[in-house]
């Protein structure tokens, strides 16, 4: 997917202008955060559950390389077919060949986060392939030609008109006359063609929530079943997912689980949860001739050796995106590229370059909210700290704000300077403000005073004060 | 007992009444005050902004200012964050340096807390007629668990109603530099805590953490809204009615 992560500050005052996206966003904080809330308290043990569903990761994330063999092992021995990719580009090269092999028109695909980090559709769209999304969000945006706008509710940002919109535009058969109204009605539409989709696919592409290295399983979780015709109907199924997706065993697995659905949508489970491992056994009634697993790499290495290691615990539930009050002011797409919220504005740069996302790591009040509520305890905040770390000393502050910061520095490190500058500011400000206790306009305050007056200082300083008062120093 | 007070440089160039607020409540509390000259400020603009070399030279001499006192206390959650949470980040690969930050991390509390937890000072007495919604500061609610306290210390406050915000725990969108750099959003996010507010009834506001409080002090006034904007030393050292609320001309809210 082409990013537009550099435009971020202009892709944000669009969204905040966009008055059908506000509606949108404005919903959003009565929804997932309250019921995670009531899945967390209805479950006492769920503290702990975090605990050690990170420890779970860490584990795997320290011996990655022995888990992934195991996997690779464990599939090929059920008859499946693991192929590894470095990059996007190498995994969509792979993808079109396995397409072309299996003899493919129409690819029905589940949703999958690393389907859009490489661009499953457009690749496969080039190729001269018809690939259908699914899941009925994701199927919603394709028809629209955009990005997702969160990482479990790809068309969260669309209203019910918008989506009627999009069916009468793509569905040319629909009678005029049939109402979409309610979301039952469209849902059955979309019901109706991605049915005929699924019977005439000769690849299912799914992504995976997780793959289980002890039996070479991959474990997906949906709410509509669609990523269970996706892979049990078409003869040919290709997996696609990233290296850190592994977790030892089932019974790790079912911890993961345990914590991922609760924190992503308040469910205690999502309603379906499916186990594959390897193809149609003989004597099976369902399931896919062909089995293949691609695992991408697509810089996670790299952050495995690094000092972002951390984020490579992360499960895609969406908890840190669903409370993180940036994300509700401007939605997904301002990000720029396929993830978003805080999750995003780490992973990202981790990605695509932080040259290419310079603003993902600032535009945050890192009020930490994402921490608190992220299953794997990833220390969001602290990582972003880090991506502006790394900038400073890149020089890719802005210079008003990196001789700003160096000027107040040099003044907080000289106590008795700093009382001088400050005290006879604080006179004149006091005195000017006094009359009104604030001020509409400040020179070189504007990103303040555009939306706010600024309450005026009282006039002299606490230290002046307390000279004054004659009060201990030492 | 004897405390430091850092007093942070918002309060001591904005508002030092917050200051003087936590002088008064200290001595209440049976404290000798000292305030040691050689502070300015905590280095968080810097901390958070990725300037780790001016981070570090600001934060030791903080450590410095404060390396004589047993206790160190900030009326403010987030420059008391910074102290105890981020100072020991900064010295990681400094072990001396690290043994002196957490030592002054151990040391230092946010105001209500030192009130509230060590001091043990129950409710406190005073009077302010206001229906109030209490501003939760995201750095002292989640770095230091800033919570229960005020709220107990305000019990004793004669005439005070204390609101719960149906978005309590949601930024109010300050941040910093945050507010600034991108101003945009940050008017979005305090418009949706100013709508919280209104939505609560409340006629005041307070809080713990003055930037937070300028922030939405100033979106207020900038709305056209007339709201008692107070930090919470205020109202617990019984000033209001002495000293103009954030953005104010004059006293309101107290007989």
């Amino acid at each position: 997917m082409q990013s537009t992560a550099r435009a971020f500050t202009a892709n944000a005052r669009q969204a905040l202008d966009d008055a059908k996206l506000q509606v949108a966003l404005a919903r959003f904080p009565e929804g997932f955060p309250v019921k995670r809330r009531l899945a967390v308290e209805r479950l006492p043990e769920f503290e702990a559950l975090r605990d050690d569903a990170k420890e779970i990761k860490d584990h795997v994330l320290a011996h990655l390389d022995y888990y992934l063999e195991r996997f690779e092992a464990k599939v090929a021995e059920r008859g499946g077919q693991v192929h590894w990719c470095s990059d996007a580009e190498e995994a969509r090269t792979l993808l079109v060949k396995l397409c072309r092999d299996a003899g493919a028109t129409t690819i029905t695909k589940a949703k999958s986060m690393i389907g859009e980090e490489i661009g499953v559709n457009d690749c496969l769209e080039e190729a001269g392939f018809k690939p259908v999304e699914t899941d009925l969000g994701e199927y919603i945006i394709q028809l629209r030609h955009e990005p997702p706008s969160h990482i479990i509710a790809p068309a969260v940002h669309l209203s019910k008109d918008q989506v009627a919109e999009a069916f009468r535009a793509a569905h040319k058969d629909l009678p005029d006359d049939r109402p979409l109204n309610e979301p039952q009605e469209m849902l059955d539409e979309a019901r109706a063609v991605l049915r005929r989709a699924f019977l005439s696919s000769s690849v299912g592409i799914t992504g995976a929530n997780m793959l289980v290295a002890e039996t070479g399983s991959i474990v997906l979780v949906t709410n509509e079943g669609n990523a269970d015709l996706t892979q049990t109907i078409p003869p040919v199924q290709i997996v696609i997912a990233s290296i850190e997706k592994i977790v030892p065993t089932l019974e790790d697995a079912a911890t993961v689980l345990r914590v991922l659905a609760r924190s992503a949508t308040g469910q205690d489970l999502s309603v379906y949860t499916t186990f594959t491992t390897g193809p149609r056994r003989s004597g099976d009634l369902d399931g896919p001739q062909h089995f293949h697993v691609i695992l991408l790499d697509n810089g996670r290495t790299r952050m495995l050796g690094g000092e972002f290691r951390e984020m490579l615990r992360c499960i895609r539930c969406g908890a840190c995106i669903n409370h993180c009050p940036v994300y509700g002011a401007i939605g997904g797409h301002a990000y720029g590229w396929v993830y978003s919220g805080p999750m995003g504005a780490v992973l990202i740069p981790n990605l695509i370059g932080v040259d290419e996302a310079k603003d993902l790591p600032n535009a945050s009040t890192l009020c930490g909210r994402c921490e608190e509520v992220c299953p794997m305890r990833i220390p969001l905040p602290r990582l972003l700290r880090k991506l502006r770390d790394q900038q400073f000393e890149a020089g890719q502050v802005p210079p008003l704000f990196r001789y700003g910061l160096r000027w107040w520095a040099r003044l907080a490190r000289w106590p008795a300077l700093y009382r001088l500058a400050t005290g006879a500011g604080v006179a004149t400000l006091g005195r000017l403000g006094r009359r009104k206790g604030r001020f509409r306009k400040m020179p070189f305050a504007g990103g303040w005073t555009n939306a706010r007056d600024l309450p005026a200082p009282q006039g002299r300083t606490f230290q002046q004060w307390w000279s004054a008062e004659k009060g201990v120093r030492q | 007992m004897k405390v430091a007070l850092f007093v942070t440089c918002l309060v001591d160039l904005i508002r030092p009444s917050v200051g003087m607020a936590a002088v008064k409540l200290l001595r209440d509390a049976g404290c000798e005050v000292v305030v040691p000259a050689a502070q300015t400020c905590c280095g968080q603009p810097a901390v958070n902004s990725g300037d780790r070399a001016d981070a570090v030279a600001i934060a030791k001499r903080v450590i410095d200012a404060f390396s004589s006192f047993s206790h160190v206390v900030v009326p403010s959650g987030s420059c008391a964050g910074t102290i105890k949470v981020h100072y020991p980040e900064l010295f990681q690969d400094d072990p001396v340096m690290a043994r002196r930050a957490r030592d002054l991390a151990d040391r230092t509390f946010e105001l209500t807390t030192f009130l509230a937890d060590v001091l043990k000072v129950g409710a406190i007495a005073g009077r302010f007629d206001a229906e109030a919604a209490y501003h939760d500061s995201c750095s002292g609610l989640r770095e230091l668990g800033i919570r229960e306290q005020p709220r107990a210390l305000l019990a004793g406050i004669a005439g005070l109603e204390l609101q719960e915000l149906k978005g309590a725990a949601t930024c109010c969108g300050f941040g910093g530099l945050f507010c600034v750099k991108y101003p945009d959003i940050s008017e979005k996010m305090v418009d949706a805590k100013v709508d919280d507010i209104l939505a609560s009834g409340a006629d005041a506001v307070l809080g713990g953490d003055l930037g937070c409080l300028m922030n939405i002090a100033g979106r207020l006034s900038r709305r056209g809204v007339p709201m008692n904007v107070r930090h919470v030393a205020e109202v617990l050292a019984d000033m209001t009615a002495d000293v103009p609320p954030v953005g104010g001309r004059e006293a309101r809210g107290s007989a």
